[in-house]
């Protein structure tokens, strides 16, 4: 899957060993691999989006070591040892939706999901931090991320509910992977 | 889209750091957060040949209170992020200005892996926390292989983003003096959407006497000018009641503000916008950094009572 180089052109590569989503990974990339890139190119992990590539829109937020980071804005080889968690370790461990993305199915947060990654990353990091946010505060928490379709009023809601449900379910940290 | 080739280094210490940055020359550049790097290299408005990630250097990344007897004051690391500057409860103690301005730097998500000495050395007319040095009279320590020199926030920023930094130097700590006195601070801003770069901001700082009065009132300003702008506000409101004050008396300080700041049209607003602003947001800054300063001037009473 690793993007081939320019040919006639010798970069050194770099071998990148990360965690993502609890599960090891490594690949060997130039040092030029955005992070976003190396996690959908070289590891297959196409549920991080990839928006503007100048860090503004949001979609590529992932976590590292929990906090949410735009991975459009950092060179995988910098991450070397890294533990990541994109959307798709944001479900439960049976693989049944994680309280962030129930929330969104519930509230409709999305329309044609393509911001929905960094949505619910961010807002699960979130609400690690802050387990019951008001409705400004919830606004506030989703200012870093754009949505062309919604208008941001049921994303808006969808924090609230994935804040109820994770109350429903203890503090819902479980659900997060390590 | 994506950046050209470059040659990564990822030193352990700041003596190999530096020996790197010597030995690449004018074709190097430092790598921190990437948070303004990496856009200006995704879209190739800079190509060097290579980068010098400082992320892992030992000591780097610490944020710490001084009081070295010249007077107490905040020192954070190169590799130490807005988030842990934000975030610490004892740099918030005692320099609250630090949080007051980092609040409005971009978003969390971006605090998270952006650098405060990284901004401050990218030296962006917008950036707050040029202009919070610049109001506090801190410096930044700049080392090379030939040795180590401290620049005041004066000398740092030459321009917009343009800084007194030699290619081979390598800005290791900035230090946030802690104003002596009764003091309060505050951090206010208006920008298109939340989280955008400033059309104006400004940042109080008050001082008050025993009596609550204002005994001096400086402010410094971003996106008004190529480089942080710091004007002295004391002469309008020296000697006011720092707590009760009414609104057309700190509204004196705003006109003082509209008067001396020349900003510049751009495509965000006019420059007489920028100036009505200025002027209304400098009244509030003050009114609030001085409710702070009596406040914190009864903390200090009560506790040594």
């Amino acid at each position: 899957m690793s993007i081939e180089e320019h040919p006639g052109r010798t970069e050194t590569r770099h071998d990148v060993r990360v965690t993502v989503n609890g599960v090891p990974r490594t690949a060997t990339v130039p040092a030029r691999r955005l992070l976003s890139d190396f996690l959908r190119h070289d590891l297959a992990l196409t549920g991080t989006h990839v928006g503007c590539e100048h860090g503004v829109c949001g979609a590529c937020t992932v976590l590292v070591d929990g906090r949410p980071i735009r991975s459009c804005l950092q060179f995988a080889v910098m991450h070397d040892g890294a533990e990541i968690t994109t959307v798709e370790g944001c479900t439960r461990p049976d693989g049944e939706l994680g309280p962030v993305q129930r929330a969104f199915r519930d509230c409709h947060g999305l329309q044609c999901g393509f911001c929905t990654p960094g949505f619910v990353t961010t807002i699960t990091a979130y609400l690690d931090e802050h387990p019951r946010p008001s409705a400004t505060e919830a606004r506030e928490a989703i200012s870093g991320n754009l949505c062309r379709c919604t208008g941001y009023q049921s994303i808006v809601d969808s924090v609230l509910r994935a804040a109820e449900i994770r109350s429903d379910q203890g503090d819902g940290r479980g659900e997060t992977p390590q | 889209m994506k950046p050209s080739a470059f040659a990564y280094h990822r030193p352990g210490t700041v003596d190999e750091a530096v020996a790197t940055l010597a030995g690449v020359g004018d074709d190097g550049k430092v790598l921190a957060g990437g948070q303004s790097l990496v856009p200006m290299l995704n879209m190739r408005l800079a190509a060097p040949a290579h980068l010098v990630d400082v992320n892992r250097v030992d000591g780097l990344d610490e944020v710490r209170v001084v009081d070295d007897g010249a007077g107490a004051s905040v020192r954070v690391g190169a590799a130490a992020r807005h988030t842990d500057v934000e975030h610490d409860a004892e740099v918030a103690a005692v320099l609250p200005l630090l949080r007051q301005a980092l609040e409005h730097v971009a978003h969390p998500t971006i605090r998270n892996r952006g650098t405060t000495v990284g901004s401050l050395v990218h030296a962006d007319p917008a950036a707050e926390l040029n202009a919070v040095l610049a109001l506090l009279g801190g410096s930044v320590t700049l080392r090379s292989t030939t040795g180590s020199r401290v620049v005041n926030a004066s000398e740092l920023v030459t321009g917009p983003m343009q800084t007194c930094l030699r290619p081979d130097e390598l800005a290791t700590e900035a230090a946030f003096p802690v104003p002596q006195g009764h003091t309060g601070t505050a951090w206010t801003e208006v920008s298109r959407r939340a989280g955008d770069y400033a059309v104006c901001g400004v940042g109080v700082l008050v001082t008050v006497d025993d009596e609550l009065r204002v005994r001096s009132a400086r402010a410094a300003y971003v996106s008004m000018g190529p480089v942080p702008e710091v004007l002295d506000l004391t002469e309008p409101v020296a000697g006011i009641a720092a707590g009760g004050a009414r609104p057309d008396e700190w509204a004196a300080a705003g006109r003082l503000a509209t008067a001396r700041l020349e900003p510049d049209d751009d495509i965000h607003a006019t420059a007489a916008y920028r100036g009505h602003l200025a002027g209304v947001l400098t009244a509030r800054a003050a009114r609030a950094a001085a409710e702070r300063a009596v406040a914190r001037a009864g903390d200090t009473t009560g506790a040594s009572t």
